[in-house]
């Protein structure tokens, strides 16, 4: 029957085509300075704060946890830096532009790491101590969302295919393609973790085909090592094929549930998990070298003189790593952490990286890989001509267009019963409206707002 | 709500996406106007001067009293073609003959009720060149079916008026492919407006399920009816509304599958008032009948999301 009405109703062939821009996808991973001053936000997760374990004036070491929660959906946090703890204060937030609780921290610039222990083999450890592992070096995911990353591998279902995300669909953004070719080692033995504490007998890795290196490299290594559940999903690059719930459907054909046992449907529903190749490669990092998450790869990319791929301590400013890409190429409209299709922009650069951040795109009049009616668009909103192209391109089905006239007139209940909660927020539709409206933004906030009528 | 959290910051703050694709309202209507180009020239080129008269008045008309209707709802007036489209379009459908203050009428209503007293651009429920055009049939009979040869302007019936009255074709299928036929000024030939309509299609501005589905309902109808289904494709203002009228955003639905339910709608109408109505020509009447519909058909027919079972949520 499903397949019936999916023959009716396609979701395959969905999305948008935008120019990749992949402008520093052939720039190898440089180590970033290790910043004078970290910030470490108590919150960069999907779930509960953490609460601070360290005092103003203490020291701590790089890799020492300064923040945790009792909660189950969250994930403690580490220092990048060693040194003395500055002040524990509010600092606007990358992602809200709110200002959140954040541990202030003077390196010393001796780097001093805490005691880490490394091991080789990891056929000894149980499943638990794997995931114990796991949720005290901080892992979340690490493509943009930052579920935690343990509640993601302990699902209550049988799972029994895990889907290693290399697609990065989004524009400009190569941090996930250069860890693939630089570390597509560690990242497959990170996967051998999670597939381990899983028990998923299949891990698809899906790369775009607009990486035929990535593809390669990871190929070889399932080869080499002769990884027989082991295999590269090679998928078309359109966006959004990254997104986990369009990931699934074109890996496996299967839907993820809206909704089931009246809470939202999970991908362990279906007996699928969804990781980050980053992710992997920081599973690798945590288990087999003892190091929680305190760097990761960040493309800074757009207007800057070089564009580069950093790997960057957590908490790091983002003036310091447009100084690291010799700075601003002209005059700057916007600044943008995550890709051009769904990243939020920033209010100035006195904010710093958190475990999420993948990318800093910088707009500007140097118009590094994109022309200037591309992103600013001028014209004023024109009303919707119901051409329909936002319910073509929608990679969920939705129709855009008259969720955003329902959220205009602030009927709620419409939205909902039009299934709203289906929207991603992937913003295919805002990008393909002749008449510029900000689907996108309407929809997302409608959504916000049809959660909390009953 | 943020700002108050915020310091003065250096840069631009807007929702994402931060790209957007190059495209308007404006670029796809001046696609529109072009792709009309090949129909507008071969009208002229058979119709003569006059014909060229009754386009520019048309059109002068539909902007103007675009320009005064926002003027009128203290609204900023913007070019955006949409109004020349209307007034084009109107012109396609009139015939030849008609005397120069009837465009100028119909465009008035056309903009003026069909489209601004249902709320403007993107509001309208009835395609408006069509309700112009019906509004001028239903006003001036007599000055709407006044039809000429080509070229050499002799009073004649049109070929399908000639099926109707007296039971005879007047004109080879050939002729009415390339035009060479008694009829309104842009509906006679097929070519050019195919020309037009495909590059459309190619350039996915419409959707090739509509003019698919009308063109094919009637073929297979007529088949069965025991006429001639390719005389029926050619003569009369099939082409042109199939291509033109109903592939219109405003007054078709939305989803692919919306616009075949409206593109069989319409072919059933315009092979029933063919063949059975007093008239011998139904499409402007058929696309109007489905442009009511739209709604509907916008309402039941609805893309599956993705993890639904059923399209609407019930209300419990």
């Amino acid at each position: 029957m499903t397949n019936i009405r999916r023959f009716i109703w396609p979701l395959a062939n969905k999305g948008v085509r935008v120019p990749d821009s992949k402008l520093s996808k052939d720039k190898q991973i440089e180590d970033a300075k290790i910043p004078e001053i970290a910030t470490i936000y108590l919150q960069q997760h999907i779930g509960a704060p953490c609460e601070p374990l360290v005092k103003v004036g203490d020291y701590v070491s790089v890799g020492e946890k300064i923040g945790d929660s009792k909660s189950f959906v969250s994930a403690p946090v580490h220092s990048s830096v060693s040194g003395t703890v500055l002040s524990i204060e509010e600092k606007i937030h990358p992602s809200s532009g709110l200002k959140r609780d954040a541990i202030v921290i003077e390196s010393d610039n001796k780097d001093k790491w805490i005691d880490r222990k490394k091991i080789n083999d990891i056929s000894d450890f149980k499943k638990d101590e794997l995931l114990q592992i796991i949720r005290e070096s901080g892992l979340v995911g690490l493509g943009g969302a930052a579920f935690p990353t343990h509640v993601k591998l302990s699902p209550k279902n049988k799972i029994d295919t895990l889907i290693l995300n290399g697609c990065e669909c989004e524009p400009y953004i190569t941090s996930d393609h250069r860890l693939m070719v630089e570390e597509g080692e560690k990242i497959v033995k990170g996967a051998e973790i999670f597939a381990k504490i899983l028990d998923a007998e299949n891990v698809l890795v899906a790369i775009e085909d607009n990486k035929p290196d990535a593809i390669l490299t990871i190929d070889n290594i399932i080869k080499d090592y002769d990884l027989k559940n082991f295999k590269v999903l090679k998928t078309e690059t359109k966006y959004p094929h990254g997104f986990e719930k369009t990931l699934i459907f074109l890996a496996t054909g299967r839907e993820v549930p809206l909704v089931i046992e009246n809470r939202a449907g999970l991908p362990a529903d279906v007996g699928v998990v969804v990781q980050n190749v980053g992710t992997a490669k920081a599973a690798y990092d945590a288990v087999y070298e003892g190091k929680p998450i305190i760097d990761r790869v960040i493309t800074v990319t757009g207007d800057v003189k070089e564009q580069k791929n950093l790997l960057v301590r957590i908490g790091t400013k983002f003036s310091e790593l447009i100084d690291f890409c010799g700075g601003f190429n002209g005059t700057i409209e916007k600044v943008v952490m995550g890709g051009p299709m769904m990243g939020i922009c920033q209010n100035d650069l006195d904010v710093s990286t958190i475990k999420a951040t993948n990318c800093l795109l910088i707009f500007g009049d140097g118009m590094t890989g994109y022309k200037k009616r591309d992103i600013i668009p001028k014209d004023i909103e024109n009303p919707c001509i119901r051409c329909g192209n936002c319910v073509k391109v929608c990679p969920v089905n939705l129709i855009p267009t008259d969720l955003a006239k329902y959220a205009r007139a602030r009927k709620f209940n419409l939205c909902k019963e039009n299934n709203i909660d289906a929207c991603m927020g992937c913003g295919s539709c805002s990008f393909v409206c002749p008449s510029k409206i900000e689907l996108a933004q309407l929809i997302s906030w409608a959504k916000n707002e049809a959660r909390n009528i009953k | 709500m943020i700002s108050d959290d915020r310091d003065n910051g250096m840069f631009k703050v807007a929702p994402s996406p931060h790209l957007r694709k190059d495209t308007s309202v404006k670029k796809i209507m001046l696609l529109v106007i072009l792709t009309l180009m090949p129909t507008t020239i071969t009208g002229i080129y058979f119709f003569g001067y006059h014909a060229l008269w009754v386009i520019i008045l048309s059109i002068l008309s539909a902007e103007i009293t675009e320009f005064l209707a926002l003027k009128i709802q203290k609204k900023d007036f913007v070019l955006d073609g949409s109004a020349i489209i209307t007034g084009l379009l109107l012109a396609l459908v009139l015939p030849p003959t008609v005397p120069l203050w009837v465009p100028i009428v119909g465009s008035f209503f056309a903009i003026a009720i069909a489209k601004h007293a249902f709320g403007g651009l993107g509001q309208n429920i009835f395609n408006p060149a069509l309700a112009g055009r019906a509004f001028l049939m239903i006003c001036w009979p007599v000055l709407m079916t006044r039809w000429v040869t080509p070229f050499d302007a002799v009073t004649t019936a049109t070929p399908l008026a000639a099926l109707k009255m007296h039971n005879t074709f007047i004109a080879s299928n050939l002729d009415l492919f390339l035009g060479n036929i008694a009829g309104c000024i842009g509906e006679t030939s097929a070519l050019a407006i195919l020309i037009g309509g495909i590059v459309l299609i190619a350039l996915k501005v419409i959707d090739w399920r509509t003019p698919l589905s009308i063109i094919g309902t009637v073929f297979i109808l007529m088949l069965f009816l025991g006429q001639d289904p390719i005389f029926h494709i050619l003569a009369g203002g099939l082409m042109l509304g199939a291509f033109f009228m109903a592939t219109d955003y405003v007054t078709t639905p939305i989803t692919g599958w919306g616009r075949v339910a409206f593109g069989i709608g319409a072919g059933l109408l315009i092979v029933v008032f063919r063949l059975w109505s007093g008239m011998p020509e139904g499409v402007c009447y058929s696309i109007l009948i489905m442009n009511g519909f739209t709604p509907l058909i916008d309402r039941y027919i609805k893309p599956l999301p993705l993890g639904v079972k059923k399209t609407r949520v019930d209300k419990e």
